[in-house]
């Protein structure tokens, strides 16, 4: 199983149950995860990307088994932060990107964010968005931070054909057609850690290719078993439960 | 043993009550949940003040689709305190003389209001269940909506009856500690993300005993919110507890009065 939605080191409001490198590893390898596509919780309010994103690739290096896969952050509000993509590449040898546009402030109809999706669909970087982090609801007073609006992405993406994009916690903001539409305009994927209804994983692929949904859990953030039951959940069948827990996303690396 | 405190036949496929029950349970069978409550009917959204000729139609449904199904599912009566005597009407029609076994309290009116105390009293009485919805929305509530602090302060009023505070407030660690000093107020911990440590929390600062597992079905999923209990780092016999023996405690008076097998 590849877990596609987990996160390292601290959320700045609240200590978790799991929230060191170790805890993490030992609980994900003993629900089947064989590896991991790691964000660090620093990257939505820290402005020195690049320690964020240092520290996060040496944390992944620490447990020298490939199992954790690190996902820097890019903030393109900062200067020089082309810089930031290059050194995920180069330096840190990260597949891809976690972006936060809702916690640094742009959206993705900018002029910003296009030049960011062209330098990752230039370098075939993965772009991983998170479209929330919490419930909106029980935010603290002072950090209300609204959803990202996905919708910009129908007319960027035919721009960069063949940019991956992965919609990390969508489904509580993405409403009606739109996610649909998405899978159409480019390659987009999607994780299922906020997918809330009854059977949820299997109405999602009525209207979404099952080809296009990856297992994520938001772990540490939300209790791990959450996305684990959910494939249990729905009656998915063996070809397309296993395509979700691991086929998608190796097909996505490799 | 897992018994669900909160379940809806809204947002499950199916185009009478029965067929929703139906799903429900196969959902239910597939994650090993045994009994299921169920309170509001096929479509809940259609005002959040109810008319009584609304709430008597949404009970109806619940009573019409757990009928079938009486070892496995039971059923609250949803009630509107804006209509106080309509409402103690529907507990007698419900409770008194038909099949269901508590009362749900949602968004109509905030639980300070007087007419609540009055309901509360009569289904006290009855020895039923009461459930109120919570939440602590950072935006702000509904005009109706209570938070866990005006749970508490119904909770005072009325020391000996047992209360159920619906979401934990929703922001969990604000509504944990709202209802910490009310020992006749339980949480529900269905409707609302499985963030992590919720329950470890509740464990501290309530104990085992106050906590039942819900989940909010069909708007939410069986496994967001049995996770939080699943997943949670506290002993097993707290889980226990926490998904099925809290409950089935709170509901034995009721139950043998109505001679149904707990």
């Amino acid at each position: 199983m590849i877990d596609v939605n987990v996160s390292l080191f601290h959320w700045p409001f609240r200590r978790l149950p799991h929230d060191t490198t170790d805890q993490i590893v030992k609980k994900l390898k003993a629900a089947g995860v064989t590896c991991a596509w790691v964000g660090s919780f620093e990257a939505i309010l820290h402005e020195d990307a690049d320690g964020v994103n240092r520290r996060l690739a040496a944390e992944c290096q620490q447990n020298n088994d490939g199992f954790l896969i690190p996902f820097g952050c890019v903030n393109p509000t900062l200067p020089d932060w082309k810089e930031d993509v290059r050194r995920c590449q180069e330096n840190y040898k990260m597949p891809g990107l976690r972006l936060h546009p809702n916690y640094h402030g742009y959206a993705l109809d900018s002029e910003l964010f296009a030049e960011l999706v062209a330098e990752c669909h230039q370098r075939e970087l993965i772009v991983q968005i998170s479209l929330r982090m919490e419930d909106v609801r029980t935010q603290h007073p002072l950090v209300q931070v609204p959803d990202v609006d996905v919708k910009p992405l129908l007319e960027l993406l035919p721009k960069f054909p063949g940019v991956k994009i992965v919609l990390l916690n969508s489904q509580r903001s993405l409403r009606g057609p739109l996610a649909t539409q998405l899978t159409e305009a480019g390659d987009v994927y999607y994780d299922f850690a906020m997918l809330e209804g009854i059977g949820g994983v299997g109405k999602f692929i009525e209207g979404v290719p099952y080809q296009r949904v990856l297992f994520g859990s938001h772990f540490p953030f939300f209790y791990f078993e959450s996305s684990q039951l959910k494939l249990k959940e729905s009656d998915l069948g063996e070809t397309i439960r296993a395509a979700i827990a691991t086929g998608n996303a190796e097909k996505l690396t490799f | 043993m897992i018994w669900d405190l909160h379940c809806h036949l809204n947002g499950v496929d199916g185009r009478t009550p029965e067929e929703r029950m139906a799903q429900l349970l196969e959902y239910a069978d597939r994650m090993g949940v045994d009994r299921l409550i169920v309170f509001l009917g096929m479509s809940f959204s259609r005002s959040y003040d109810p008319k009584p000729d609304d709430f008597r139609q949404q009970n109806d449904e619940v009573i019409q689709a757990i009928s079938h199904w009486m070892d496995r599912a039971l059923g609250f009566a949803y009630l509107n305190p804006n209509y106080l005597q309509e409402s103690l009407d529907e507990i007698d029609r419900c409770i008194v003389n038909g099949s269901l076994v508590g009362i749900k309290l949602w968004v109509a009116a905030r639980c300070n209001d007087q007419a609540v105390d009055t309901i509360i009293k009569r289904v006290a009485e009855l020895k039923g269940v009461i459930f109120q919805h919570t939440w602590y929305k950072v935006g702000g509530n509904l005009d109706g909506e209570s938070t866990p602090d005006e749970l508490a302060r119904l909770a005072k009023r009325h020391p000996e009856i047992p209360l159920i505070c619906g979401h934990t407030g929703g922001d969990w660690e604000r509504g944990i500690r709202a209802i910490r000093d009310c020992p006749n107020v339980s949480i529900g911990t269905g409707g609302f993300d499985p963030t992590a440590g919720i329950t470890e929390m509740a464990v501290r600062e309530l104990g085992a005993d106050r906590i039942i597992y819900g989940s909010d079905i069909g708007g939410r999923s069986v496994s967001s919110q049995l996770a939080k209990i699943t997943g949670a780092q506290i002993p097993k016999e707290s889980k226990q507890q926490i998904l099925g023996g809290n409950l089935k405690k709170m509901l034995l008076p009721i139950l043998r009065e109505k001679g149904i097998k707990p």
